[in-house]
């Protein structure tokens, strides 16, 4: 190790592990903004229901984005401004929506029958405006933070299918944490999902090579392209499976039951490899490369040796976290 | 206005908004641990009673404190792009620090003690509780670890202007650090001593003599009592501690234009910065030299020394120090007397009285009042500089269009304002709620030693 280039290898460790922050946040986060979407869908009792399958993991949920937008601020100073600056708005109305439905979570449970819908409908605003803010947000940075109309309207189109990838995992997982009637009615939204997802990530494939010559090179010359070949044949298997397995769903004695939303992990995952492929080695596309955004390396060892340690401590207890809350979902006491 | 005003109102709102919940659970995760270990410890009801109540006020606080960061942590990148750039390399690493220690700890174990204590063990329930105590703590100690060193910066070095570090243990432990941190720790205790001993007084005052509203009663004021000498002392401390490494600070919070002996304490007047003197001023004479100074003759700094040859004037804004700072120390005054009156009383007669009652349930806020005036004191006290002699407030800002900036702004007050509304009308229904319907846990759960059983997770509405 004795010829290990920190200073060349720490911004490349560093891109990475923000890459792995931003796609844990994505499925997990996903799943219970996801929810929020679906939740004017359910009644009364199933909105309960639906709150008590996720109350006990949002939280750490969400440190998720923070550890991610952190390790952007932290690694990639000069980035995350352009990057927040010029995505000004969009992030102004993912905060409110964080805010609105975070807390909305709380009040929903703790203030009277009376007043209780219109926190319901708080959790479902702040959950939908989240979802479409980070969507718009992916969408504008996939054309390179352009903003141009046609770039808005792209953005704007993702942001559609963002939200309905969310509303997908977030039913995905219902699947697995209900049963009966709401169980069934989940399936239902996983499927009406679907499609909008299938579109988003085609429209998202279609247009980053289209709208640059260096990804279409990436991903079209040759041999690249058999190498990279799996990835959307992976991803176009998957849907299908799940698409055909959904239709069965519930199976007898709920066999199955995490399937979707493994499979739909794995969608995303994907996904973002292929994203990341696309875009490496620029922080922000076409602009600010990986190394040139990079703080100094003296601070960033001192952060990787933290994390080192640190990180695997976080997964094992958050494994454990929810393993105690694991199998069907009850209603949520404090006592 | 311009830009770099919206966006430091925007900013100030922010923390502002956010600085409230925190104050709240710190120390009262430590509480809910104490309620928690009486519990385990003598089997007693009444703390069990305390804990599930309070657990909910955590579980509130909480997810505003939660959210309100998570705007907090994006404000430097839309608002502040030139805070990262510069110092980014000192910054960094401390707020990383906060996120891996602190915010998984507080958020991954949150589920446990909120939602978990009929899942595992008495034991491994008390646990979470101490770690999310625990990781509150350490998110209060980074994050002023930061603050900190934006006021008394050391440990780096300028390269290209930029700031890059050369010794993390100066860094961290930089000359106002350890006052700032107890001084902030410190005010934490007190606001939830206030917090619980006022919705305790409003439980006692709709008739609820409860053995756990009154245990918590004499808990908070009991808590009080013991603090505030402290604070008062941490507060003389981190006062002299400023008057070291940045004197215009102390100049402007004393409202002192001319160095010399003998200043007077000034208890009231109006600054007026155009003539660069006091109006209406009422003061006690030697007062600041004596209490900065602890000497009659001391020499104490003022605000002339702090203009530049040209006129550029190179201390703080002069009349919101010298209010924020007189609204903080009366207040600390007034809880100093409110928590010594209530505790004789309470000890001495087992019960409080009327007259006390209505003191303390407008004191409930008495804490957020009094942290607020001192963050403001503090944070005034530092411009022009965001980092003291090393990058000013308006060379961070981002080149926004103020338009843009004004609508977040609006957008965000209007949030906070109804927030802060729903927050204080939810806790104050919450506490009569609980007085009307005393809690009852059924036999058996929760009694320590006793083991989970998932089964027993009985279907009933959350809260």
């Amino acid at each position: 190790m004795a010829d290990f280039d920190w200073a060349l290898w720490l911004p490349y460790i560093f891109a990475a592990l923000m890459g792995i922050a931003i796609l844990v946040y994505v499925i997990l986060d996903g799943f219970d903004l996801g929810i929020g979407i679906l939740s004017p869908l359910a009644d009364d009792t199933q909105k309960d229901r639906m709150v008590s399958a996720i109350g006990p993991f949002w939280d750490a949920n969400e440190t998720w984005l923070v550890l991610a937008v952190g390790l952007l601020l932290v690694a990639f100073p000069v980035a995350h401004g352009v990057i927040l600056t010029t995505l000004y708005f969009p992030v102004a109305v993912l905060l409110i929506g964080l805010i609105l439905r975070g807390v909305a979570f709380e009040f929903r449970a703790k203030v009277s029958l009376a007043a209780k819908p219109a926190w319901n409908r708080m959790f479902f605003a702040g959950s939908l405006m989240s979802a479409l803010a980070q969507g718009y947000m992916l969408g504008s940075y996939v054309l390179g933070l352009d903003t141009g109309w046609p770039a808005v309207g792209f953005a704007a189109l993702v942001a559609v299918c963002l939200a309905a990838a969310y509303a997908a995992i977030g039913a995905a997982w219902l699947i697995h944490k209900t049963e009966g009637a709401l169980q069934v009615k989940a399936v239902a939204w996983l499927r009406a999902s679907l499609g909008l997802v299938a579109l988003g990530m085609a429209a998202i494939s279609l247009a980053t090579p289209l709208a640059s010559a260096r990804i279409w090179d990436r991903w079209l010359g040759f041999p690249e392209t058999l190498v990279l070949a799996p990835l959307p044949i992976l991803t176009l298997g998957l849907f299908l499976w799940l698409w055909r397995l959904s239709g069965k769903l519930p199976l007898e004695g709920d066999r199955m039951n995490l399937a979707p939303f493994a499979a739909l992990a794995g969608i995303f995952a994907l996904g973002f490899a292929g994203l990341a492929w696309s875009f490496y080695p620029y922080v922000v596309p076409g602009r600010i490369t990986i190394t040139e955004a990079a703080s100094a390396t003296e601070s960033l060892a001192i952060i990787l040796a933290g994390t080192m340690f640190v990180l695997p401590v976080i997964t094992g207890y958050s494994i454990w976290a929810y393993r105690i809350f694991g199998g069907k979902a009850v209603d949520l006491r404090y006592d | 206005m311009d830009a770099l005003l919206l966006s430091r109102i925007q900013f100030a709102a922010n923390i502002s908004f956010h600085i409230l919940f925190p104050t709240i659970t710190i120390a009262l995760g430590w509480l809910l641990l104490w309620f928690r270990l009486r519990f385990n410890r003598t089997g007693d009801q009444a703390y069990m009673d305390a804990y599930f109540f309070w657990v909910k006020v955590f579980a509130l606080s909480f997810a505003m404190g939660v959210v309100s960061g998570i705007t907090m942590s994006f404000q430097f990148g839309t608002n502040w792009p030139g805070f990262m750039e510069r110092v980014g390399n000192i910054a960094g690493p401390l707020l990383a620090y906060e996120v891996l220690t602190a915010f998984f700890l507080e958020a991954v174990f949150l589920g446990i003690m909120l939602f978990g204590s009929r899942r595992v063990s008495a034991r491994v329930h008390t646990l979470a509780t101490f770690l999310v105590a625990f990781g509150t703590t350490m998110s209060a100690f980074w994050i002023v670890v930061l603050n900190s060193w934006m006021h008394t910066p050391q440990g780096f070095e300028m390269r290209e202007g930029v700031a890059h570090a050369t010794d993390w243990m100066a860094i961290i432990f930089n000359p106002s650090m350890p006052y700032r941190v107890t001084h902030v720790l410190l005010a934490s205790g007190l606001t939830v001593a206030f917090l619980v001993a006022g919705l305790s007084a409003l439980r006692w005052l709709v008739g609820d003599r409860a053995r756990g509203t009154m245990m918590a009663l004499r808990t908070g004021l009991t808590l009080g009592a013991i603090l505030i000498p402290l604070q008062i002392l941490a507060g003389d401390m981190h006062g002299l501690n400023t008057l070291e490494h940045q004197p215009q600070k102390v100049a402007a919070m004393e409202a002192n234009w001319e160095t010399g002996p003998r200043v007077p304490l000034i208890l009231f007047a109006i600054p007026d910065e155009e003539a660069r003197e006091n109006r209406y001023e009422i003061g006690v004479p030697g007062g600041a030299s004596l209490i900065l100074k602890h000497h009659l003759d001391g020499v104490v700094p003022g605000l002339d020394d702090f203009v530049a040859e040209d006129g550029t004037v190179l201390h703080p804004p002069v009349a919101p120090l010298f209010f924020a700072f007189r609204i903080m120390v009366g207040v600390g005054f007034a809880m100093l007397f409110v928590a010594w009156a209530g505790s004789w009383m309470i000890w001495r007669r087992g019960d409080i009285n009327r007259p006390l009652a209505y003191v303390l349930v407008p004191m409930v806020l008495s804490g957020w009042v009094a942290t607020l005036a001192g963050w403001y004191t503090t944070e005034i006290g530092r411009q022009p500089w965001l980092v003291s002699g090393v990058l000013k407030t308006g060379d961070a800002v981002a080149a926004l269009p103020p338009s843009s900036v004004g609508i977040t702004l609006a957008a965000y007050l209007l949030v906070y304002a109804a927030l802060i509304l729903a927050y204080l009308s939810v806790i104050i229904a919450l506490a009569l709620k609980a007085s009307k319907t005393p809690h009852e846990a059924p036999p058996g759960i929760n009694d320590p030693g006793v083991e989970p059983d998932p089964a027993m997770a009985v279907a009933t509405g959350r809260g």
